[in-house]
């Protein structure tokens, strides 16, 4: 589930309010905050729409790990699935990338 | 050359909420939603969609990779197509389904294409149109919506439909969950294109799809059909949310001490996983997959390995726990009865699309991946648009006429406290969930489940409406535990094993079920046995 808006990168352009289906996010002042965890069904795709890649989504389901903000940047895992599915400018090539014909009736 | 097209009219709402006038009412944004209100839209009607979520990310294909049943037109190609899973869904297909939903969704997959979809070309250079990514299809599919002229509520799941004094459907209200006020809009016909129910299982994109389509539906009247095919349970990472059937088609799945699991597969050997997870832990992994299929998933799915990259697991070379996602009737083939080509429901004015209407005539009790599923939603979509749109256009309700409010379960004053909305979903999902109750079929079992469910639905119609912010919950609540007494009477009702539905205590098919089984009733539940095929074209032609 979502664990992290990084503060240093969060320009508070909201989007990740607007395009969580699920309602997560909440606006404030400031920068967005995740109000209502639980509800996350991570779906990772707030990281896609979020321009900044302030967002990390922790691939578990269940339960909140207490990710820590420095530690997720250092991983360089911000923004990775954005660029992986061809949502950024340099990766953008790869929004054509899919194989999966090659696959079926394998 | 841009077309002008006419866009519902918004209204003064006395209630301080937002209220527009519009001719189709489209609930639900993910793709038989968006294909509705386009083709709505291109019928000349002014259309409103309403999504619980945010249009472009809500649903189950949004985060997801999906196959389409992408088949090219030739008479051959077609032909095998539709004969290839007739026997794996026990004959209950529809061949004038199967040819008219292949027709649309070839025309459909090729204007994406002309939309700018970047499909990917084969080695011989030709376009490959028979797989979408989740997220480019459905920010696409937005765009489209909005550029069509139709009005998007972002955020505002439906609470209850609006019903004329002839019992026609004539709009639909709810709330805007980010103004915490109301909305409702005025419309000549209304699609349901909500989705299919997954009892907040966690699996992928589901999280938004609890049956809200269907109890509105009920509540005006509306029957389902095929409510016992809805069993399916998905793979996934035991701690995460992505399930991919196909993928796990390379897997090879082991006990704790490393012993394989005698019959397991992703494919014809997903009970055989059920029942050693209730053993214990089961693991599994990629391991029949070669450099190149590693490639070709890695480049085609990049959100399956999110689970496996972010937790340094190499899903190829390392084994780790899996469980069972139950995946209801998102890939399940029960919903909302049909009773023509246009997707009408058996209520005047109200259509329905997608998973939230029955994918029996195209799938029979059976659906494997997304193929049949994504096919059903462009499809269907597009007929529910077009026929909602004409029926609005010609029928002309006065924008005046008087409505009622047809919503029952958690917005109604009763003696009882309000429900905890938590408490009743666990309460439903522990009915749902269970192997030994939904998946491993038998009479006991489900009478048994059935008792308690109906005693949970008399708990929710003596309780108190709810408030704000538990309303939303407590609707959700509320249709899931109608979605499980639909599923479980018809499952009661099928005395025999087909499709998905599988019976213990039946576990052979019966010649003589080779019918649907028609389920609706909210307070009392009832089901009925209706022709396969031939009848149900003689009613068509009716």
């Amino acid at each position: 589930m979502i664990e992290i808006i990084d503060p240093e990168r969060c320009t508070a352009c909201n989007i990740c309010v607007t395009a969580c289906p699920t309602n997560v996010f909440d606006k404030t002042e400031g920068l967005p905050v995740i109000a209502r965890q639980a509800d996350c069904q991570t779906c990772f795709l707030c990281e896609l729409y979020c321009p900044e890649d302030a967002l990390f989504v922790s691939p578990f389901a269940e339960q909140p790990q207490g990710i820590d903000v420095v530690a997720a940047r250092q991983s360089g895992l911000l923004g990775s699935y954005r660029r992986a599915v061809g949502w950024t400018e340099e990766t953008e090539h790869l929004r054509e990338a899919d194989r999966s014909f090659r696959l079926f009736g394998q | 050359m841009v077309a002008i097209r006419p866009r519902a009219e918004r209204r003064n709402d006395s209630n301080g909420g937002v209220a527009f006038e519009a001719d189709v009412l489209v609930l639900g944004g993910g793709p038989a939603g968006t294909w509705a209100a386009i083709s709505a839209a291109e019928r000349g009607a002014r259309v409103v969609l309403a999504d619980k979520g945010f249009c472009g990310t809500s649903g189950a294909t949004a985060p997801s990779g999906t196959g389409v049943w992408y088949v090219d037109p030739a008479p051959a190609q077609r032909e095998a197509a539709m004969a290839s899973r007739e026997a794996a869904g026990g004959y209950l297909q529809s061949r004038h389904w199967m040819a008219r939903v292949l027709d649309e969704t070839y025309a459909q997959s090729n204007r994406l294409a002309e939309w700018g979809y970047p499909y990917p070309a084969g080695d011989d250079g030709q376009p490959r149109r028979n797989s979408l990514q989740g997220p480019e299809y459905m920010r696409l599919m937005r765009k489209r919506t909005k550029s069509a002229g139709v009005t998007i509520l972002d955020h505002s799941p439906a609470l209850e439909l609006l019903v004329d004094d002839s019992g026609a459907v004539a709009g639909a209200s709810g709330v805007r969950r980010q103004h915490e006020d109301s909305w409702t809009v005025r419309a000549g016909a209304v699609v349901v294109a909500t989705g299919g129910c997954a009892f907040l299982s966690k699996t992928l994109g589901s999280n938004g799809l609890t049956g809200d389509g269907y109890l509105m539906a009920a509540e005006a009247g509306a029957e389902f059909s095929g409510m016992e095919f809805s069993n399916a349970y998905a793979i996934s990472a035991a701690f995460g949310s992505v399930t991919k059937t196909l993928f796990f088609g390379w897997a090879t799945f082991t006990y704790e001490d490393g012993s394989v699991v005698p019959g397991a597969a992703s494919k014809g050997g997903r009970k055989a996983i059920a029942r050693a997870l209730s053993q214990g832990p089961v693991y599994a992994q990629l391991d029949k997959a070669d450099e190149q299929v590693r490639a070709t998933m890695r480049a085609s799915q990049p959100n399956f390995f999110l689970p496996y990259d972010r937790t340094g697991i190499d899903p190829f070379t390392e084994r780790f726990p899996i469980t069972l996602r139950l995946e209801g009737t998102i890939r399940g083939t029960g919903g909302l009865r049909i009773t023509d080509d246009s997707c009408a429901t058996t209520v005047p004015g109200l259509f329905a699309a997608g998973d939230a209407a029955t994918r029996e005539l195209i799938c029979g009790g059976f659906t494997g991946g997304g193929s049949h599923n994504a096919a059903w939603a462009i499809s269907s979509g597009s007929f529910a648009g077009r026929g909602a749109a004409d029926y609005a256009l010609q029928t002309k309700r006065a924008p005046d006429t008087s409505v009622r409010r047809a919503g029952t379960a958690g917005l109604q004053a009763a003696p009882q406290r309000a429900l905890d909305p938590a408490q009743l979903a666990r309460a439903v999902q522990d009915e749902a969930y269970p192997y030994e109750i939904n998946y491993f079929r038998n009479a006991d079992r489900l009478t048994a489940s059935l008792g308690r469910l109906d005693q949970l639905w008399r708990d929710v119609t003596d309780a108190d409406a709810a408030a704000w912010p538990d309303l939303i919950r407590t609707r959700e609540g509320a249709a899931m535990l109608a979605t499980a007494r639909w599923m479980y009477r018809s499952a009661l009702a099928r005395t025999e094993s087909r499709g998905m539905h599988w019976r213990e205590d039946h576990p052979q098919p019966d010649a003589r079920q080779r019918h649907y089984v028609t389920s609706g009733g909210l307070d009392e539940v009832w089901t009925a046995a209706r022709p396969h095929d031939e009848g149900a074209l003689v009613e068509a032609a009716e």
